[in-house]
């Protein structure tokens, strides 16, 4: 068999990802159809930027939701001789897809499948970790700008203690077989998943606590799901054991949550400041509502837009913050198929076979593109009502 | 001015020494120590052996001394077997009589490093040099192309020119220093596509600094800084343009390239100044994917060094200098923040 020609690799991975071109195709459909009637997610749809990034962004989601069906081969299995190749060689051992599209790595693994796969770690842990980054910053940022004072000083203080904190030295410090060894990075864990389930407590308690039964529902849910998801996640001490996270993907977690904190912190507080002194604030302690009740009905919905486009943008600065500890071969294994480390190890034979480094890397690109194209659409539109 | 200058000074002083006693309680955990013990003493050594190790060498001690003996608050360990002493500040053949009582940072003695066989300092020094003349040629390179593009762009709101550069910043601040990199070394500095001008590594600019061996790396640096500060300069002068002074000089008629140069550009540089400032801090991370990358030994080259062999006193040495360069870029920028903008008085 001969080698593709790029025209014909071009063509075979367009036709590879067309669970994804089914699935955008249909979601846009959708959107545009009904996109009056969707709110600020709606009116994304007139920006022409906004729906590029989207684009995007979605593609990369669709891809790690349909990784299997794309994937051409194993991640971690290596085919003999085909180590290096050039895009498009064809693999002529075995009953397995005849060509490696994006050609072998230095250990005869398929570049495409691998790149496939790596789109799912990072799909998965950057949102969720941006997600919880967020939850710390607001549970602490709103009361530290709605109380001000001491407390602001001090939460300020220490905000500006882990900023000032060079990333690369925090990142080695944690994460290094020793400090998992320690059980720190578990620690931190325990304190830093515990946020989630406090705001979610305090968000249904200040709003439903006149009415008892509702409120003692949501609280049950809440504490019952979060718990369990608690204790398996930063314990790793599920009662059921179904919910487990592995012990290096939990360090990487836990640290790329403990570096965006504090900047959702300054964020959330900054608008805190700006918000408390609406008319609609100084309405709402006239009737009586509790100063929860304020923070997180009354500035936080107000606070959102800002929040939502600084959300995008961080889950791309995540993206890359964690193409950076893979780089540097903390955290994730080294067979692990993420785009950070593939580029690691990539780089010491670009000038053998560039290809390896060269697909993680565009593909980490294009998704951070993705996610800033996506934010600036999302500014746009919310800047004009 | 000067009691804000006082207050600032002082939270600095608190922030440095809370983020070395971190630094410092990190790389002293037991794992680490154990660690040191086995490179140095051997790695099959039992557990009681490396007790006494620790023991003889001071590391037993509580963590709080230490790092007082670290900062050369609290008197250097002594310790006195079969009639020789030995200490923290007595140097090895050195009369323990002639040797100072206290030494630590304050005093200017860094320690050694346990992987170069050098001592901080001297290491510290050296690799900060080659790394200055990096970041000189990225500020070089970095500071003026990004305020250029940031106030064309921001000069005519929404026309084509600003939308293409606009998507430029985008992507600029899109591609991380490991992925642009990649990008430049396969394209430049391998024969895939004929076009290997630059060299792949930049060890040989340790020496002798050429355009070839130099421009990437320094490029890979610029280019991911450039656009957000591009985009502050756009934001900033877009805001500039539509204020109402702007609108008057207009309908003056003075020409448009004199409204830009002398009566937008010095109010529109005031935001871009601070975030070149807090640039400083973001672009050390750059420094240390770069260095790594070209494999250019400068200081963020040794840091990972000294972060992979836990090379504890190097380790904290970069430390204390990363965080003192981003402190005092912090406070410039808040001082040159006030001294430009002069709405702003600090009492």
């Amino acid at each position: 068999m001969d080698a593709l020609s790029w025209g014909s690799i071009i063509v075979a991975v367009l036709g590879r990802f067309w669970p994804v071109w089914i699935a955008l195709a249909v979601t846009y459909a959708l959107s545009i159809t009904f996109k009056r009637r969707l709110g600020l997610y709606g009116k994304l749809f007139d920006s022409p930027i906004g729906m590029i990034g989207f684009a995007i962004v979605m593609f990369w989601v669709f891809t790690a939701l349909f990784a299997d069906v794309i994937a051409t081969h194993d991640p971690l299995s290596q085919i003999s001789g085909m180590k290096n190749k050039l895009p498009g060689t064809p693999v002529t051992s075995g009953d397995v897809y005849p060509y490696y599209l994006f050609g072998g790595d230095n250990l005869a693994r398929d570049v495409f499948s691998r790149m496939v796969e790596g789109s799912r770690i990072v799909v998965t842990i950057a949102p969720v970790a941006t997600l919880f980054a967020f939850m710390v910053g607001i549970t602490l940022g709103l009361p530290a700008g709605y109380y001000g004072g001491r407390l602001d000083t001090v939460l300020s203080f220490l905000a500006n203690l882990i900023l000032a904190f060079p990333v690369i030295l925090l990142f080695y410090l944690l994460v290094t077989p020793e400090m998992v060894e320690t059980g720190l990075p578990r620690y931190m864990a325990a304190v830093l998943f515990l946020f989630p389930i406090v705001f979610l407590a305090i968000l249904w308690n200040s709003r439903f606590y006149v009415q008892p039964t509702l409120r003692n529902i949501y609280l049950a849910v809440t504490l019952v799901v979060g718990g369990w998801v608690y204790l398996g996640l930063a314990w790793n001490a599920d009662p059921l054991g179904i919910i487990a996270m592995p012990a290096n993907i939990l360090i990487v977690f836990v640290s790329v949550v403990f570096v965006n904190s504090p900047t959702v912190f300054r964020i959330v507080r900054g608008l805190a400041l700006e918000i408390q002194t609406r008319d609609y604030v100084a309405a709402a302690q006239t009737r009586g509502e509790g100063p929860w009740y304020i923070m997180l009905w009354e500035i936080l919905p107000n606070a959102r837009g800002p929040l939502i486009v600084d959300f995008c943008l961080r889950i791309g600065y995540t993206t890359i913050l964690l193409g950076t500890l893979g780089f540097f071969g903390l955290g994730l294994e080294p067979e692990s198929p993420d785009w950070g480390s593939t580029i690691n190890q990539g780089r010491r034979l670009l000038s053998i076979a560039p290809h390896p480094a060269l697909v993680p890397a565009l593909s980490l690109m294009s998704l951070v593109l993705g996610l800033n194209l996506l934010a600036d659409g999302l500014r746009e539109e919310s800047l004009k009502d | 001015m000067f009691g804000f200058l006082l207050r600032r000074f002082g939270t600095m002083v608190l922030t440095a020494l809370c983020l070395t006693f971190v630094v410092f309680y990190l790389t002293n955990l037991p794992p680490n120590l154990e660690k040191i013990a086995k490179t140095e003493a051997g790695s099959r050594i039992s557990d009681a052996e490396v007790q006494s190790w620790l023991e003889k060498n001071g590391y037993a001690q509580p963590i709080l001394v230490r790092y007082g003996e670290w900062l050369g608050v609290i008197p250097g360990w002594t310790r006195t077997e079969d009639g020789v002493t030995t200490g923290r500040c007595i140097a090895r053949g050195q009369d323990p009589a002639e040797a100072a009582t206290r030494c630590g940072v304050i005093q200017g003695y860094w320690g050694f490093s346990n992987v170069f066989k050098e001592p901080v300092s001297e290491i510290i020094g050296k690799r900060l040099g080659l790394t200055g003349w990096l970041m000189l040629f990225v500020m070089l390179l970095m500071v003026p192309s990004a305020l250029i593009i940031g106030v064309v762009a921001g000069m005519r709101e929404g026309s084509r020119l600003d939308r293409s550069l606009s998507t430029f910043s985008i992507a600029s601040t899109a591609t991380p220093e490991y992925v642009s990199g990649v990008v430049f070394i396969t394209l430049f500095a391998t024969p895939m596509l004929g076009m290997n001008w630059f060299k792949g590594t930049a060890t040989s600019a340790a020496d002798d600094i050429t355009f070839w061996n130099f421009f990437l790396p320094v490029l890979t640096i610029a280019l991911y800084g450039m656009g957000y500060i591009a985009r502050m300069t756009r934001a900033s002068m877009t805001e500039v343009m539509t204020a109402q002074y702007i609108r008057t000089a207009r309908l003056k008629g003075v020409s448009f390239r004199n409204i830009v140069l002398k009566h937008a550009l010095r109010n529109a540089l005031i935001a871009p100044f601070t975030v070149i400032m807090l640039q400083f801090a973001w672009l050390l991370n750059g420094v240390v994917i770069v260095e790594t990358l070209f494999n250019y030994k400068g200081f963020g080259w040794t840091l990972v060094q000294a972060a992979g062999n836990n090379d504890i006193e190097l380790l904290l040495g970069c430390s204390v200098v990363a965080v003192f360069v981003v402190l005092v870029t912090q406070l410039i920028s808040d001082i040159g923040y006030v001294y430009l903008n002069p709405r702003i008085r600090i009492g």
